[in-house]
C-alpha cells in the first residue's frame, strides 16, 4: 500500500483521466454577419433549445473556457433548422473578443438556455413594439408573435443614425405600420423612438401594450412616455448576472419598490413599475474592472499582431 | 484477536490533525486540514469500541457502515474498507472533509461520553484520498433493468440517487445547468475546504457506474418535468435543484453597489475564478474591509474567500452570540484564528452609500438575547439607542435561501406555502414518478442532508418502479457468474416455492 504519513495531505496529480462528463457536441456557430463596426449577428446550432426558445427568453454564453458568463436576449429561433439567432454589441471585452473570434464553423464553449420567463403574448388587438438600437433585436420575436396571433402591430424602431440600421425589412414583414426613427434624421423620423410611440399614440386611442426594449434610459423615456395615458408598457431588463437560474442575485431589480430577481421573475417587467435609476446605477458596478479588461485585451491584441 | 477493546485501552487522546499554519493559510487558497497519514488513521482506527449496534451508523444519514470500514482498514485491507465505505457513500473523500460529523456520526459515537469521539470524518477522508490517489472504483456488478431515470441537478442530492440508481441497474442521465457537474460542491465551497480535483475525482466515479452527466441544461426551460416523462421516456425523475435564490434582509441600501449575496461572491469565485481576474473574465471588485452577515458555513466561507482574495479587514456580523450562530464550530475557530473579527449580537439596519453609490458604511445596532423563539434560541432584541456606524465597503448577504422558482413555474408540481417542492416520507412529489429532495424541499441544509436524501428518494423510486431492492450488495468478484435459479442470487433468499402448472 502506497500510503504513507501525511500522503493523505497532497493529492497526487494522477488521478484517473476517465472523461467525467458526457461530451456534449459543441456549440456550433453556422452563421454571422456583421451589421455595422460594432454590431454583430450570431446564429448558432442548436435544436433542443431552437424548439424551447419563446419570445422574451435570453441564454447564457461563455465562449471560451476562462470567460464569463454573458447574458444575451434571444433575437431569433428557426425550429426547423434548429438554430438560435443573437445579436451582439461589442462592448465590453467578452463581446469584442467574441466579435473577433466567432465565425461560421467556430464553437462555443458553452451555452445554456433558454432562461426567463417568456413574454406574455396574449389576445392583444393592437400593440406598439418598439426597438431602439440593439434593442430592436429581442423585440423581434415579440413582434412576430403578436402578428402571428392576430395582433395589430404597429413597429418603431430607432438608431443613431443611418448607418447603424439593421432588420428594418424582416421586422417591417411583421408590422402593420413601422415607423423608423434616428438621432440625426439620416432615416425615418428625426428624434428618439419616443417620437414614434407619440406619433402612434396620436393616430390610434386603442392601443393595449406597449413593448419596449433597448437601452435603460430608452425604456425609461419609452415608460414615461406611457405613463400619463395609462397605456400597459412591457420592457425587458438587462441588469448583471451570474447564474442566470436565480442563485445569486445579482441581477436583483427593483419593480414597486419590491426586489425582484431579472432572471427568474423577468426579464419582462411592467414598465411603469421600474425603478430604471436603481438599474442603471447597478449596471455600473464594474465600470472600472471593465476597462482593466478592455485595455488589458486590447494589448495582448497589439503583441499578437505585431509578433 | 485480541481482548476486546475498551474505553479504558484504547488510545485516550483523539489523533490530532495536521492543519496549515493559520497565518500562512489566510493567503492561500490551499487545503486548511490536511488529512491523517497511515499512522495517524491507524492509531484513530484503534479508538473504536466496535459496537454492536453502532450508534455512528444510525447517527450517518446515509447510514454508512461505519465499524466495518474501521474493521477493514486495522485489518489493512484498505480497498475492502473503502468498498464498504462506498457501498453507501459514493463521494467519501467529499464527506470526510464537508460533514457536520460532531452532530452525525460523532456526535451519538459511544466514546464521546467519556473521551473525544472518534474522528470518523477524519478517517473517511483518509480513505477517500487514498482511492482517488490509488485510482480504486467500487463498481458493483449492474444488471440493466431498462429503466431510464432522470436526475435535475448534479449537487450532492442528484449524486447520490443517481448512485444508487445505477447501482440498481437503470440507465441514468444527470441534467446540470452549469458547465461543471457538482452543484454547490463546486459553487459553494471553496477549494482551501474541498479541492476541486477531489469533487472531480469522485464525480468521475459516477461516469464509472454509466451516468452520464450533461451539463448546460436548464431543466425546466430547455425541457420541462412533464416532458422528461412524456416525451423523453424516462420512467422516473429526481429533481435536486437546491434552494438557491439568496435572501436580502430589505433595508434600504441594499441594491448599492459593493452588497451582493454570498452564492454570488462565491459563485463568481469558487465557479468562476474571478479571484483570478482577468486571466478569467469574470470580475468581483473585492471590498477593503468585507462586512459578511450571518454566522452560518456560507458566512465562514464566504469571509475566508474575501480574507484570501487579499481583504485588508473582513467581518462577521451576527445578531445573536456564538453559541446560537449554525455554522460549524470547526469552521467558526478556522475563522478566528485566521483574523476574521466576529461582532456577535449587532444587527444591521440600513446601508450608507457614497456619491458614486458604492457601500461606504452600515449602520448597525446591538442586540441582546430575550425569550427563546419558535427555534429554541434565545430571540435577539433591539438595545433602544445603540445605533453605530460600521465602516465597510462590501457587504456580503448569508442569511440563508429561498426556494428555486424555475421548476414550480415550468410544471404542475404541487409547492408548499414558501414555494419548496411538497412530497411525502418516500420523496415522492404530487406527480406519479416524480421525486425530490435536497434543499429544494427541506430548505437550506448540508451536504450529507442532501444525500441522505437522494438516497432515500433512490429507495422510493426504486418501489414505484417495482425494482427489488434488497440493499443487497453485489460484490464485483461474484458479478457475472451470480445465476441461482431463476436469475435470482442464492444469498438473496427471497424466493419462495414455486408450483408448476
Amino acid at each position: 500500500m502506497g500510503a504513507k504519513s501525511g500522503d493523505g495531505a497532497v493529492l497526487s496529480k494522477t488521478i484517473d483521466p476517465l472523461p467525467m462528463v458526457d461530451e456534449e457536441p459543441a456549440v456550433e456557430i453556422v452563421a454571422r454577419e456583421d451589421f455595422s463596426d460594432v454590431t454583430y449577428l450570431l446564429e448558432f446550432r442548436h435544436p433542443m433549445m431552437a424548439k424551447a426558445a419563446k419570445p422574451g427568453q435570453f441564454v447564457i454564453v461563455i465562449p471560451r473556457e476562462h470567460g464569463e458568463r454573458i447574458p444575451l436576449t434571444i433575437a431569433d429561433f428557426d425550429r426547423d433548422k434548429g438554430t438560435i439567432t443573437l445579436v451582439i454589441q461589442a462592448v465590453g471585452k467578452t463581446t469584442k473578443e467574441m466579435q473577433q473570434a466567432c465565425r461560421t464553423g467556430t464553437t462555443l464553449f458553452s451555452v445554456v438556455g433558454p432562461m426567463g420567463e417568456p413574454s406574455h403574448i396574449g389576445d392583444l388587438g393592437k400593440v406598439v413594439c418598439v426597438g431602439g438600437g440593439l434593442g430592436v433585436a429581442p423585440v423581434f420575436p415579440q413582434a412576430r408573435a403578436f402578428k402571428e396571433n392576430g395582433a395589430y402591430v404597429i413597429g418603431v424602431i430607432g438608431f443613431r443614425n443611418k448607418d447603424l440600421v439593421f432588420w428594418e425589412d424582416k421586422f417591417r414583414k411583421y408590422c402593420d405600420e413601422f415607423i423608423i426613427c434616428s438621432d440625426d434624421g439620416s432615416v425615418g423620423i428625426k428624434g428618439l423612438v419616443t417620437e414614434g410611440i407619440k406619433a402612434a399614440m396620436d393616430n390610434h386611442d386603442d392601443i393595449d401594450e406597449v413593448i419596449a426594449i433597448g437601452p435603460p434610459i430608452m425604456m425609461k423615456a419609452c415608460a414615461e412616455t406611457t405613463r400619463p395615458s395609462g397605456i400597459k408598457t412591457s420592457v425587458s431588463l438587462n441588469p448583471i448576472m451570474v447564474d442566470g437560474t436565480g442563485m445569486c442575485g445579482g441581477c436583483r431589480v427593483k419593480i414597486g419598490g419590491k426586489m425582484q430577481f431579472a432572471c427568474v421573475d423577468g426579464p419582462d417587467f411592467d414598465g411603469h413599475q421600474v425603478d430604471f435609476d436603481d438599474l442603471m446605477n447597478r449596471l455600473k458596478r464594474f465600470t472600472e474592472d471593465e476597462k482593466l479588461a478592455v485595455e488589458r485585451w486590447t494589448e495582448t491584441c497589439r503583441a499578437g499582431k505585431a509578433s | 484477536m485480541a481482548k476486546k477493546k475498551t474505553i479504558r485501552t484504547i488510545p485516550q487522546e483523539r489523533t490530532p490533525i495536521a492543519v496549515q499554519d493559520p497565518g500562512e493559510r489566510a493567503k492561500n487558497f490551499s487545503e486548511v486540514a490536511l488529512g491523517y497519514g497511515l499512522d495517524e488513521t491507524l492509531n484513530e482506527c484503534e479508538r473504536c469500541l466496535m459496537c454492536p449496534e453502532a450508534a455512528c451508523v444510525a447517527g450517518c444519514p446515509v447510514g454508512i457502515d461505519i465499524p466495518g470500514f474501521i474493521a477493514k482498514t486495522i485489518e489493512k485491507d484498505y480497498q475492502g474498507a473503502y468498498d464498504i465505505l462506498t457501498d453507501a457513500n459514493l463521494l467519501p473523500a467529499i464527506c470526510g472533509r464537508v460533514c457536520p460529523q460532531e452532530d452525525q456520526c460523532e456526535g451519538v459515537c459511544p466514546v464521546g461520553d467519556t473521551l473525544e469521539p472518534v474522528a470518523i470524518g477524519r478517517l473517511e477522508r483518509w480513505l477517500g484520498d487514498l482511492a482517488i490517489k490509488e485510482g480504486w472504483s467500487n463498481v458493483p456488478y449492474i444488471e440493466p433493468n431498462g429503466f431510464r431515470i432522470g436526475i435535475v441537478g448534479s449537487g450532492p442530492a442528484g449524486i447520490a440517487c443517481a448512485a444508487d440508481m445505477a447501482k440498481a441497474g437503470c440507465d441514468v442521465t444527470v441534467y446540470e445547468a452549469f458547465h461543471k457537474p457538482g452543484g454547490v460542491l463546486r459553487y459553494g465551497i471553496p477549494e482551501f475546504r474541498l479541492p476541486n480535483e477531489v469533487i472531480d475525482a469522485e464525480v468521475s466515479a459516477l461516469a464509472r457506474l454509466g451516468v452520464k452527466i450533461k451539463c448546460n441544461t436548464l431543466v425546466g426551460r430547455l425541457f420541462t418535468i412533464e416532458q422528461m416523462l412524456d416525451e423523453m421516456d424516462f420512467d422516473a425523475v429526481f429533481i435536486g435543484t437546491g434552494a438557491g435564490y439568496p435572501s436580502f434582509m430589505g433595508i434600504p441600501g441594499e441594491s448599492l453597489n459593493g452588497v451582493l449575496s454570498a452564492n454570488e461572491l462565491l459563485t463568481r469565485c469558487n465557479l468562476m475564478h474571478a479571484g483570478e481576474f482577468p486571466d478569467y473574465d469574470t470580475p468581483l471588485h473585492l471590498g477593503r474591509q468585507v462586512a459578511v452577515i450571518g454566522a452560518g458555513n456560507t458566512a465562514m466561507d464566504a469571509m475566508r474567500v474575501c480574507l484570501r482574495l487579499g481583504a485588508e479587514k473582513v467581518s462577521c456580523v451576527y445578531r445573536r452570540t456564538k453559541a446560537e450562530s449554525p455554522a460549524r464550530a470547526e469552521e467558526t475557530d478556522h475563522a478566528e484564528e485566521e483574523g476574521i473579527e466576529f461582532h456577535w449580537l449587532t444587527a444591521p439596519v440600513e446601508i450608507l452609500g457614497d456619491e458614486d453609490n458604492n457601500v461606504r458604511a452600515m449602520k448597525c445596532v446591538r442586540m441582546e438575547l430575550g425569550e427563546p423563539d419558535d427555534s429554541g434560541r434565545r430571540r435577539p432584541v433591539p438595545i433602544e439607542g445603540s445605533e453605530f456606524e460600521f465602516e465597510t465597503d462590501m457587504i456580503v448577504y448569508a442569511i440563508g435561501t429561498n426556494a428555486n422558482p424555475i421548476i414550480g413555474q415550468t410544471s404542475k408540481l404541487k409547492l408548499n406555502a414558501w414555494g419548496y417542492i411538497e412530497s411525502d416520507e418516500d420523496l415522492a412529489t404530487s406527480m406519479a414518478g416524480v421525486y425530490a429532495g435536497g434543499d429544494i424541499v427541506t430548505g437550506g441544509a448540508t451536504v450529507i442532508l442532501a444525500m441522505g436524501a437522494g438516497r432515500k428518494a433512490a429507495k422510493g423510486m426504486k418501489a414505484y418502479l417495482g425494482i427489488r431492492d434488497s440493499d443487497f450488495v453485489y460484490l464485483p468478484d461474484q458479478g457475472k457468474s451470480s445465476g441461482g435459479p431463476f436469475g435470482f442470487d442464492v444469498r438473496e433468499k427471497t424466493f419462495s416455492r414455486v408450483r408448476l402448472a
